[in-house]
């Protein structure tokens, strides 16, 4: 909470110029100043926890067929001679072959034992080692080491709230459907009743902004109810290409639908599709220069249980899988050290080793997307974290 | 700060009214919770009869329309799309009566308290048919068990068929149970319904258990499942043979009973950690994100000293001072924010019963959804949200000052007088930006929109 409302108070003070701007028919998008740095970074966060081993399969290891039982017959695609990529992802098939689509296999958060989806989940977005103190997101600090970021330099999407990005430095908070059109009169109005609430003014301030000032002439007569908008992750998509086509830099969001206790085999069909959806829609949404410089990171809270439970699905686990794809990344190959799934193998004899920190990953990206330094990566994006050796994720 | 009729009306019931007057002690406020339930009454569900029958209905047209060819697939086909119609109208139907149980009720406490455990308690629909079910469940498991004993409430909550559909409990066997033996290596344990039992309904998740608990509570839990009525029902053939220890307790043993399974849930209802953990959730949710550490001390030695009495631990939250603090209030949820409006719009419950099922999906549920609650569907069984910044996001304060602006003139026949409104929203200590605002607006919709987005109306 404190967290969001130091990062709008930061706009609120802003908001006495930004706030008008935005309301007049003079404000454009153009008077932005030139982007921090150049490579499109795009943030997903899967909740619900999903199954590594389900989507980048390790058909090449003995125990496979045995452990993931009625899972290992699923088909799908060959991408390497030991893994096999899950048929729901299969649109992505293009870009691996490109050299744009990796994986970084058997990583994981610090998160150990609980396996609760909502700390596994605060603990991914805080970036930190342990949820004592976390107070923002680990895409918001490197946000606040790179000079030049403006309100619009990144953007969190959709309805739900997206702690990654949270914190002091500036971040539009915004939905593809959600513009507001009210007459001058109204927006003067709305500001007295609101200007005395720390969390409503900047919200509303940020609100008319991201609008882009459409005001609306005369009473209120056109406006209608609001909507949540349909077709899935499509057109919040859509909008994320279409800010990164411009200024935005930085886009997150959420794609959830993972937690798959029971019949996997169906129920993990629906979030892979809308992931892969996801991805083709960036891509042509970007088009070909700017996906060349892009890089998308999916990541989850955790893996699942290697064996398949009582009722053809996995339980809560540790290791997993990220996804990478865009044309900045070195793809076309599954990345991480691989643990095997021999029982003494496993952690806890029940989930995948993770044999990496999906924060270093992260942070070898951001490296190279922003040119942060190693010591502000380890010391303030992800305080405490041992980067370790150069994984070359990126081209 | 002490107790005011419309700032309890306000913080802890369903907003001010120009029909209903507050609860004008403590004491009636409690005894709002006692006695028959007028609002469900009055504004009913949908019967689990009537639903599990359609269901199975429902179920066996599709069955029959795989097997199928021709014009007669279609036909199916048809009839099936048909009876799917019928769910999403109950779904809607129960959106609007939940609306209507909060605009006209007498004891808004109790319809606050009806929504916070139907939320600690979350289950959402896996299908079309399932999702209409969730108001069925909070009208047979919550509702009747809001002010008794937590320990009677979780059980009601947790073996509710819907909750062991929801989290899996429904097709969870033991290893070594009769059945699995006999199915061989196809069946066998879910573990999800008993590590949420620890994290979110009873210790929290700082408690004092580890995975150990968990699996030993999935074995303990195995039998318990839904009967061919959508019933609850217990199946000693599928239940882990052997007895299993929770937190250092033992419990079960063959032969398998549901009385080990609910006394396992009494155990952890009583627990001091589900003490801390509940009184710290009611205190976050009416009173606010950051409560006063006393308050929340006071309510949880109230709830050990009682073995979980939630209308004595309800009572302690009201009696401590910290709980009338002075200053900004909770945001109010979007639903909260839009039945609370509906009650100082004093919309006639006919044009909301009477409505028809787009209607309400484009003036409530859709309304609510970009707002950030989609009506019975949060994401996870942790439910929505408690942070106010979670709600007041650029997009979500959109949405509800365009629902503001824009629908009390789709509901009602006349607006009020925005002046007038003012005092019937927000009560005496209305602030004089309002009160300008509801003048100076061009329009009445314009200026009625504004008090309903104000702060002070959408906090409590």
């Amino acid at each position: 909470m404190t967290k969001d409302l130091s990062r709008r108070a930061f706009l609120a003070r802003s908001a006495v110029l930004g706030c008008s701007a935005a309301a007049s028919p003079l404000w454009t998008p153009v008077s932005f100043a030139a982007a921090p740095w150049d490579t499109r970074l795009v943030v997903i966060i899967l909740r619900g926890g999903m199954d590594g081993l389900d989507v980048v399969q390790p058909r090449g290891a003995p125990e496979y067929a045995a452990l993931r039982g009625a899972l290992a017959g699923q088909g799908g695609v060959d991408l390497d001679g030991f893994f096999g990529l899950h048929p729901a992802l299969s649109p992505l098939m293009p870009l691996w072959a490109r050299g744009e689509l990796g994986f970084v296999h058997a990583v994981s958060t610090p998160y150990r034992d609980k396996r609760s989806h909502f700390d596994g989940q605060d603990l991914l977005e805080a970036g930190t080692g342990d949820l004592a103190g976390a107070r923002d997101g680990w895409l918001n600090r490197m946000l606040q080491l790179v000079p030049g970021v403006e309100a619009q330099t990144a953007f969190a999407l959709g309805h739900g709230e997206m702690k990654v990005l949270a914190g002091a430095a500036p971040v539009a908070d915004w939905s593809p459907e959600a513009e507001l059109t009210m007459s001058p009169q109204a927006v003067r109005l709305a500001e007295l009743v609101m200007q005395d609430d720390p969390l409503f003014h900047p919200a509303l301030a940020e609100a008319l902004m991201l609008s882009g000032g459409a005001a609306m002439e005369g009473g209120n007569g056109a406006m209608a109810p609001p909507r949540a908008g349909g077709g899935g992750m499509v057109p919040v998509a859509e909008f994320a290409a279409e800010q990164l086509r411009g200024d935005a830099r930085l886009v997150s969001f959420s794609v959830n639908g993972w937690d798959t206790h029971r019949n996997q085999s169906r129920t993990l069909r629906p979030a892979l599709g809308q992931l892969a959806e996801t991805v083709t829609t960036l891509h042509d949404g970007l088009g070909p220069e700017v996906w060349g410089k892009t890089a998308i990171l999916a990541m989850t809270e955790f893996g699942r249980t290697v064996r398949v439970n009582g009722t053809g699905g996995t339980d809560h686990g540790t290791g997993g899988v990220m996804m990478l794809a865009g044309g900045a990344l070195r793809g076309g190959q599954v990345h991480g050290r691989w643990p095997g799934l021999d029982e003494a193998a496993l952690y806890d004899r029940r989930d995948l080793m993770p044999t990496g920190d999906v924060r270093a990953a992260a942070a070898w990206v951001l490296r190279g997307v922003a040119g942060l330094d190693r010591a502000g990566l380890e010391g303030r994006v992800f305080p405490g974290l041992d980067m370790g050796d150069d994984p070359r994720l990126l081209r | 700060m002490s107790f005011s009729s419309d700032h309890a009306e306000i913080r802890f019931g369903c907003g001010l009214s120009p029909q209903v007057a507050p609860a004008p002690s403590l004491e009636a406020m409690l005894a709002g919770l006692d006695g028959p339930d007028r609002m469900a009454a009055r504004f009913p569900m949908v019967s689990h009869r009537d639903y599990w029958q359609r269901r199975a209905q429902w179920l066996e047209l599709r069955k029959q329309r795989r097997k199928a060819s021709g014009a007669r697939a279609d036909e199916l086909a048809d009839q099936a799309m048909n009876m799917s119609r019928g769910f999403r109208a109950d779904l809607l139907r129960g959106l609007g009566q939940t609306v209507l149980r909060w605009s006209e009720t007498q004891s808004g406490f109790r319809e606050r308290l009806a929504l916070f455990w139907a939320d600690h308690f979350t289950t959402v629909g896996k299908s079309g048919p399932q999702r209409s079910a969730v108001s069925i469940y909070v009208d047979a498991a919550i509702r009747p068990n809001l002010s008794g004993r937590f320990g009677d409430l979780l059980v009601a909550a947790v073996t509710h068929p819907m909750m062991l559909t929801y989290l899996d409990q429904r097709v969870s066997v033991g290893p070594q149970s009769a059945f699995a033996r006999r199915k061989g290596k196809s069946r066998g344990l879910n573990e999800n319904l008993a590590r949420e039992v620890l994290e979110l309904h009873t210790l929290g998740v700082d408690g004092p258990y580890g995975q150990a608990d968990v699996r030993q509570l999935a074995e303990l839990f195995t039998g318990l499942t839904i009967g061919r009525t959508g019933t609850r029902e217990f199946r000693p053939g599928w239940a882990e043979p052997g007895e299993e220890v929770v937190l250092g307790r033992r419990y079960g043993g063959n032969p398998a009973r549901l009385e080990a399974v609910q006394q396992a849930l009494h155990d952890l209802a009583v627990h001091p950690a589900t003490a801390d953990h509940i009184a710290r959730k009611l205190a976050v949710h009416f009173v606010s994100d950051a409560p006063d550490p006393g308050l929340v001390a006071h309510m949880a030695a109230r709830f050990l000293a009682t073995g979980g009495d939630l209308r004595a631990v309800y009572a302690a939250m009201l009696e401590h001072p910290a709980a009338w603090d002075d200053g900004p209030g909770n945001v109010k949820p979007p639903f909260d924010f839009i039945a609370s409006a509906c009650r100082a719009l004093a919309v006639a419950p006919e044009r909301i019963e009477t409505a028809k099922e787009s209607q309400v999906n484009r003036l409530i549920l859709q309304p609510i959804r970009a707002m950030g609650q989609f009506w019975q569907r949060p994401t996870g069984p942790d439910g929505w949200p408690e942070a106010d910044a979670a709600w007041i996001t650029p997009q979500g304060l959109s949405a509800r000052l365009r629902w503001a602006m824009a629908v009390p003139r789709r509901l009602l026949a006349d607006l009020p007088d925005p002046r007038a409104f003012v005092d019937t929203a927000l009560g005496a200590a209305a602030p004089e930006p309002v009160r300008f605002a509801a003048r100076a607006a061009e329009t009445r919709a314009e200026a009625v929109g504004l008090v309903l987005a104000a702060p002070a109306f959408q906090r409590r």
